[in-house]
């Protein structure tokens, strides 16, 4: 009974959170003693996934799967790991993937704990460490179902390569009519830019900015770091920038390696929500902004004046570390 | 249209979050209790399709004698009815098979709940009744029309959006963006007093497995304190970034 682990791929690669999880699946299959088995859902060179501890890639390839469908994706990872008799599942923290985790573990009568954020402290009893209160806190969870369900935060565990040669297995799923009673009618998504769930750097602005007319010089700053934009939950309720762009506690969460708030207060929603970001910096006006609190480096000093010369400074380091 | 909206009841997100009994329990105390963000923007939703398009629209919480006053906001609101399934709401699928119970016998034609509770952060609950229920899902769903039998939905993705065209019953995982932040209601004078009317009913819960348990809980480590870099000094910032976060 190896570890299953389901390994997005999106845009001709598997995602970087792919390798993510099959490294963290080959860390919970050391510590059993097993190998890791994934499955890969119209993949490119599944053989691929080799490179981070896999052994066995159940690769399907099927037409009716090309534009995601939480429900046909959960049907078919179910029936994978009936065959597999799997009982550990690994999965993602995508919007999609935690569309479908809840539909498989139903399916499954499985245990399913989100928001993990490091290897099993114990396989058995299974308890994990997982983020609750929206990152204010941490839980010790213990899963006692015969499936058990692991959806690991973005960024918490790192890829790890782990040279194996894996073994590819075709497998076509049944899917039923019932599958696809929901439909994708139109995607309106952002292509060849780093999005806020998987950049490793985001650059967020706040209501510090003024007005929409500013962004500009945050979508430079974002430009020269490769990382995505991101804003504060008022920047979009004014309108200001797209309600995609809201992060914190009631919008997105941010994981980012790096994360750079500009004119941004640091209000407790705010923080809940891109509390998990390795390193924070701040730059804001007033040295009594609580994001000071929460940040690892801060400017204090104007957002108008900074940031301008931050991106001139970054290109000019960029050239010579080409 | 008859519609079950489902509340989650947490701490108001300004909450102080700190544990008790040994770090095994999460400390109520001075705790204001509020209905779930994600919720609030559903609610609201399902009130526009109760005036718009003469929905029924009941509410329903797993929770202890506690939740009631959050409840009670919910029928002040607007809600017609309540149910109240009497159980600590310890683990996601416990719930989702207590509320599964309350909506197959309700036959609703749309679940609204939301994307997440604000508390334990399961994202769970409607997916796995959607499932128990054989209802159409959509999750983190930002805009939802209801035209007869068909529903055009739009949730988030990451980077973008998706539309999802499909038909009910159907349950939706909704989040801000369903309803504009100023169309959120506070209740009035004449709400709440029409609310200590209306049938609250209380359920008692049916056997269900509980699939996970938290065994202890941890607060993060203290922040330590932030380097200051002078304005003028950006190299310096840089220099941080780079060699010490090793960040770019
Ligand atoms: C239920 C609920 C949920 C919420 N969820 C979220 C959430 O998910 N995400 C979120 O972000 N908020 C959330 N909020 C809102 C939150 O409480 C704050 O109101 C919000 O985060 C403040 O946004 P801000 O920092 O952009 O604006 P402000 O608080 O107005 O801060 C602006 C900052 O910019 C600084 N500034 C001004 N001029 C300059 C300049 N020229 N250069 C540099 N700095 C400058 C100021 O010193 C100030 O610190 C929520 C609130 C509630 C009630
Ligand atoms: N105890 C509960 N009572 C009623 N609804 C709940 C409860 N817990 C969760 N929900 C619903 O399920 C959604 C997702 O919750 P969760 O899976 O706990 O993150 C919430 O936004 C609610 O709509």
């Amino acid at each position: 009974m190896s570890v299953l682990v389901y390994t997005e791929f999106e845009n001709g690669k598997f995602k970087k959170n792919a390798h993510e999880v099959a490294s963290y699946a080959y860390e919970v299959a050391s510590k059993m003693g097993t190998t890791v088995t994934a499955v890969a859902i119209n993949a490119n060179s599944p053989e691929s996934l080799g490179d981070y501890g896999v052994t066995k890639v159940i690769n399907v390839q099927n037409e009716d799967l090309k534009t995601f469908n939480a429900k046909a994706y959960a049907n078919t990872i179910a029936q994978v790991s009936a065959k597999e008799n799997a009982t550990i599942i690994i999965l993602s923290s995508s919007a999609d993937t935690k569309f479908l985790a809840p539909m498989l573990t139903a399916q499954l009568k499985a245990g399913y704990v989100p928001n993990v954020v490091a290897a099993p402290e114990s396989t058995s009893p299974f308890q994990v460490k997982r983020t609750v209160f929206s990152n204010k806190g941490f839980a010790i969870t213990q899963l006692d179902t015969d499936v058990k369900i692991i959806g690991v935060s973005n960024n918490a565990f790192g890829s790890v390569e782990n040279k194996t040669d894996a073994t590819v297995e075709d497998f076509a799923p049944d899917l039923a009519e019932e599958a696809f009673t929901t439909k994708s009618i139109e995607i309106d998504k952002v292509v060849g830019k780093a999005t806020i769930a998987d950049a490793d750097i985001v650059v967020s602005g706040g209501r510090g900015l003024k007005g929409p007319e500013n962004w500009g010089m945050i979508e430079e700053l974002a430009e020269v770091l490769g990382a995505a934009t991101a804003c504060s939950k008022p920047v979009s309720d004014l309108g200001w920038r797209p309600h995609g762009e809201h992060v914190g506690q009631t919008g997105k969460p941010v994981a980012s390696n790096l994360y750079i708030a500009i004119g941004i207060s640091g209000a407790i929603q705010h923080l809940a929500g891109v509390s998990a970001s390795k390193v924070k910096v701040v730059i804001n006006t007033d040295p009594e902004a609580p994001f000071f609190k929460a940040a690892d480096y801060g400017v204090v000093g104007d957002a108008f004046e900074v940031v301008p010369q931050l991106i001139e400074k970054l290109k000019e380091f960029k050239a010579q570390n080409a | 249209m008859k519609i079950l909206v489902c509340l989650s009841n947490v701490p108001d997100t300004t909450s102080k979050i700190n544990f008790t009994d040994n770090d095994t329990k999460f400390d109520t105390t001075g705790v204001q209790f509020v209905i779930n963000p994600n919720d609030e923007f559903g609610l609201t939703r399902a009130m526009w399709f109760k005036e718009k398009q003469g929905a029924t629209v009941h509410v329903a919480t797993v929770g202890e004698a506690s939740t009631e006053p959050t409840i009670r906001k919910a029928l002040a609101i607007g809600a017609d009815e309540a149910i109240r399934v009497n159980a600590f709401p310890e683990d996601g699928f416990f719930v989702a098979e207590q509320l599964a119970e309350i909506a197959k016998k309700g036959n609703y034609d749309l679940i609204i709940a939301g994307r997440e509770s604000i508390d334990y952060n399961g994202g769970m609950v409607p997916g796995i009744m959607a499932t128990l229920l054989e209802m159409n899902f959509v999750n983190t769903c930002i805009s939802l029309e209801v035209d007869g039998n068909n529903a055009t939905a739009i949730r988030e993705i990451d980077g973008g959006k998706e539309k999802i065209s499909t038909t009910l019953p159907l349950i939706i995982g909704g989040q801000k963006g369903l309803v504009a932040e100023s169309d959120l209601r506070i209740p009035n004078m004449r709400g709440i007093m029409m609310a200590r009317k209306k049938k609250l009913s209380v359920v008692e819960p049916i056997s269900a497995p509980k699939a996970t348990k938290d065994i202890k809980f941890e607060k993060p480590a203290p922040k330590g304190q932030v380097k200051l870099v002078d304005a003028n000094n950006l190299d310096e910032l840089i220099n941080l970034l780079h060699n010490e976060a090793k960040a770019i």
